[in-house]
């Protein structure tokens, strides 16, 4: 496969099949023969089907032929964060605990995308359960940064950034709790989405911390992203927090919202950490590119900044720790065969020994404590309190300004094995992506530049229910700087 | 706040059903000492008055028709467990 076809976008690609220039089935064979290429050296994916995924293709080719073509995703291959449910395929998240199951049910993002003619490619690799920032987590496997194979592709969507940025699917979804689509995408080059809470369905997605949790978009252009996110959004009633909103055209208010005059915040406290930092210096220049362009740039302040992460951790241990209450042992999960069987708390506690990792361990161990008796006040209760603090900053910033640029994460891609041993430092690599999720607006990374031949990401932080808006943002800066175009050598 | 800075790692650990060993109690409790002291900032915040958030978007009294769809049949629901017999999850006895 030329490197001109597997690192063609979504767009492109649909163009092609459309003209009948390319058929969907050696589009797949061509994303089968990429993956093999260099899966070696990235380790995106925890598994894959070759058969299912040429069948899928197939399907579409005759949909094609017969003239019932379901839309520009039809017959193009997207890679899945193995979080999400596909019907007959392995749903691990990266643990032991779920090793063997094989879903009976499609995620509804899922279910959007197969109604649209999307190839779903491959079960991609995730820190397990989605609790990391570094993909070091998973049981299974280390995936690599495909820029540079010593560093860590960022996590916990690390698979899904990793396999887009090396050609292995041309788009991936990913879920994001605390920054797992930005932080890797902004490791790896490529375009991450985290919609507004409540934009995207999470029926199907395996839960980790509800309050939180979003699937979205790693692709390798804004336009693609915009294409993905359209494909999946929209009102759910089988997930509650689901919002009733009218699903916007993002494609096409890429066109509509170009060359607007934007006024731009730049939180005061985001810089103040970073500023000297040497992945700062791309960060920069996409802002003086904004201002060159007509945008009013301002600073802003986020005086609650400081307790971001802190809250974070409460709140999504406590959520995680009641979510993964769930792996017993008993109905679906890793069941261990030896245990002292006083009663039956016995098997679940020495199941959930072996099927957890130490990562998983450790959060829903905190989150127990922070929920327990005589702590629920001091250290949940609390969190929840500045939760509502942190939004109200938001809130405040964006009565003045239509986006934030920030840093997506404080320093490029660490080498692996750097911050494994110290889970407060790995914590504070979610820095500046964890807020947005604590405030449920939307966020995106955008490639703006390298540091040390690794790439950066800039952060655009919007207001909620305007990923419209942050698409065109990210799209005028994309347009002059074509980053997209640029793919690491593997 | 300091008294609390020291996790029961014993007492927590049985709360969250996991059993641990004693070389991973030793090690976690460091680590969740020094993520909970961390944490403990929140302290110096003034949080009189201010409601706590849940939820990003505030939901309420989200309800469905209660009807039957398309659900998973007995053997699609038992496929993933363990041990399965006779349209029923098998457990380990526990009692004599």
């Amino acid at each position: 496969m030329s490197e001109e076809l597997y690192y063609k976008s979504a767009s492109e690609l649909s163009e092609l099949l459309d003209k009948k220039e390319l058929s969907a089935v050696d589009l797949m064979k061509a994303t089968i023969a990429r993956t093999k290429q260099v899966e070696e050296k990235v380790g995106a994916f925890n598994s894959y089907d070759e058969v299912d995924a040429l069948a899928q293709a197939d399907a579409s080719d005759a949909r094609r032929a017969a003239g019932n073509s379901l839309g520009p995703l039809d017959g193009i291959p997207v890679g899945i964060k193995d979080n999400l449910a596909v019907n007959g395929q392995p749903l691990t998240c990266s643990s032991k605990m779920l090793e063997k199951f094989v879903s009976p049910y499609d995620a509804t993002c899922i279910e959007k995308l197969k109604s649209q003619g999307a190839v779903l490619w491959g079960r991609l690799n995730l820190d397990e359960y989605a609790m990391g920032s570094s993909t070091e987590n998973s049981a299974f496997k280390t995936t690599s940064n495909p820029w540079n194979l010593d560093c860590i592709p960022g996590g916990s969507s690390g698979g899904s950034a990793a396999a887009a940025a090396a050609g292995q699917a041309v788009m991936t979804l990913g879920s994001d709790t605390g920054g797992s689509i930005r932080q890797p995408a902004s490791h790896c080059g490529v375009v991450g989405l985290k919609p507004t809470y409540g934009r995207v369905s999470r029926y199907g997605l395996a839960a980790f911390a509800s309050s939180l949790d979003q699937v979205g978009p790693l692709t390798r252009s804004v336009k693609d992203a915009a294409l993905l996110l359209q494909a999946i959004s929209g009102h759910d009633e089988r997930d509650s927090t689901s919002y009733r909103t009218e699903t916007q055209n993002f494609v096409a208010a890429l066109e509509k919202l170009r060359g607007r005059k934007w006024t731009l915040g730049l939180p005061k406290e985001y810089f103040a950490s970073a500023a000297d930092t040497p992945a700062m210096k791309p960060v920069l220049e996409a802002i003086e590119f904004y201002k060159s362009l007509g945008c009013e740039v301002k600073e802003v302040s986020l005086p609650h900044t400081d307790y971001a992460v802190a809250t974070y951790y409460i709140i999504a241990t406590a959520e995680a720790s009641s979510n993964l209450a769930r792996y017993d042992g008993i109905r679906y999960t890793h069941r261990a065969e030896k245990f002292d069987a006083k009663d039956s708390v016995d098997i679940y506690c020495q199941s959930r020994a072996e099927g957890f990792g130490e990562e998983v361990k450790r959060r829903i161990i905190l989150g127990t404590y922070v929920l327990s008796s005589g702590y629920y006040d001091a250290y949940y209760l609390k969190a929840q309190k500045v939760r509502t603090l942190i939004r109200q900053d938001f809130e405040k910033a964006f009565e003045n300004v239509d986006a934030l640029l920030t840093p997506t994460s404080p320093t490029p891609a660490f080498k692996k094995g750097e911050k494994s041993s110290d889970p407060l430092s790995m914590y504070l690599s979610d820095i500046y992506t964890i807020s947005a999720n604590l405030a449920g607006i939307p966020g995106m990374s955008l490639p703006c530049g390298y540091s040390d031949g690794l790439p950066v990401g800039l952060q655009i932080l919007g207001k909620p229910f305007k990923e419209d808006e942050l698409l065109a943002i990210a799209n005028e800066f994309e347009a002059a700087h074509p980053f997209k175009d640029q793919h690491p050598s593997l | 706040m300091s008294e609390k800075t020291h996790i029961d790692i014993e007492y927590t650990a049985k709360l969250a059903r996991i059993n641990l060993t004693d070389a991973e109690k030793e090690k976690l409790s460091g680590q969740l000492d020094s993520i909970i002291g961390y944490v403990e900032k929140l302290e110096e915040l003034d949080t009189d008055g201010v409601e706590p958030t849940a939820h990003p978007h505030p939901v309420y009294n989200v309800w469905q028709e209660d009807e039957v769809k398309g659900e998973l049949s007995t053997e699609e629901a038992l496929k993933n467990a363990p041990a399965q017999r006779d349209n029923m999850i098998v457990v380990p006895k526990v009692v004599d």
